[in-house]
């Protein structure tokens, strides 16, 4: 398992690169993550989707699909796809510090 | 071929979709979702039955198929049976949606609304009568086999 750099602390990762520890995550962290991923901003509607994930991951452990992402998070498909642009589902795990999504949908 | 050999990873697909039965067209709507979830471009292009599944009559109506399909593992003669095929449906599509899989209507918006493009085959069109209008708004256009070909330009295409 490697490690990356955020905020001068060394956190763990899984092998897709996501954070291996929930604990290490704060919004901090994610505001790095962000920056890493090509976003530089995140804005009341990225929070907004981060939160929602983190919220049934944490409940159910798992990320939820994308089509429930927008039905009950909402934000739009067109809107998810704006706010984290080349892979939503998968970019939106990664900031929110979670396992990258392992569902087809 | 060393360890050392680096794949490109796949930037875009075009996906053909030919079959007009549920079975037929979810392969392909599934694998344009999940190659825009991936950040791949992806467009899909209905021809022949595959038309069904963008025709406002008929797409909330596909069914799968019981008959000369052995993957259902039913005899013909009973797949053939009034109501087998609309009993089969039934349960593909509740099974469909415990696992969060949209129906063909809602599936096709969100393919568009994530950038996805869809297209209807010219010559189908033609060979049907059918009109723009008889297509869901969605659609991206209704175009040849080569301006197909030019659309896919560098991508994988995929015939389902």
């Amino acid at each position: 398992m490697g490690t990356i750099n955020i905020l001068g602390k060394q956190l763990a990762v899984d092998a897709d690169g996501n954070l291996a520890n929930r604990s290490d995550w704060n919004e901090d962290v994610a505001r790095e993550l962000a920056k890493q991923e090509g976003i530089p901003n995140l804005t009341s509607q990225h929070w907004t989707i981060i939160n929602y994930m983190r919220k049934v991951s944490e409940k159910e452990g798992s990320a939820p699909s994308i089509r429930r992402l927008t039905k009950e998070s909402g934000v739009d498909t067109k809107t998810l796809y704006q706010l984290f642009p080349k892979g939503p589902a998968k970019r939106a795990a990664k900031i929110a510090g979670l396992p990258k999504p392992v569902g087809c949908i | 071929m060393t360890d050392e050999t680096v794949f490109q990873p796949i930037e875009k697909v075009s996906i053909v979709i030919s079959k007009g039965s549920l079975d037929g067209v979810y392969p392909g709507l599934i694998m344009a979702n999940g190659a825009r979830m991936e950040g791949m471009e992806a467009s899909l292009f209905f021809t022949f039955f595959g038309l069904e599944a963008i025709l406002n009559k008929r797409m909330d109506n596909l069914k799968v198929a019981t008959v000369g399909n052995p993957g259902m593992h039913m005899p013909t003669l009973i797949g053939a049976l009034p109501g087998m095929s609309a009993f089969a449906t039934k349960m593909m599509k509740k099974e469909m949606e415990k696992i969060d899989i949209p129906p063909v209507r809602e599936f096709l918006t969100m393919i568009h609304d994530s950038g996805g493009e869809l297209y209807a085959c010219r010559a189908t069109v033609d060979m049907y009568h059918l009109k723009r209008e008889d297509f869901i708004s969605e659609l991206d256009g209704i175009i040849s086999v080569g301006q197909f070909y030019e659309k896919a330009a560098g991508a994988q295409i995929i015939f389902t």
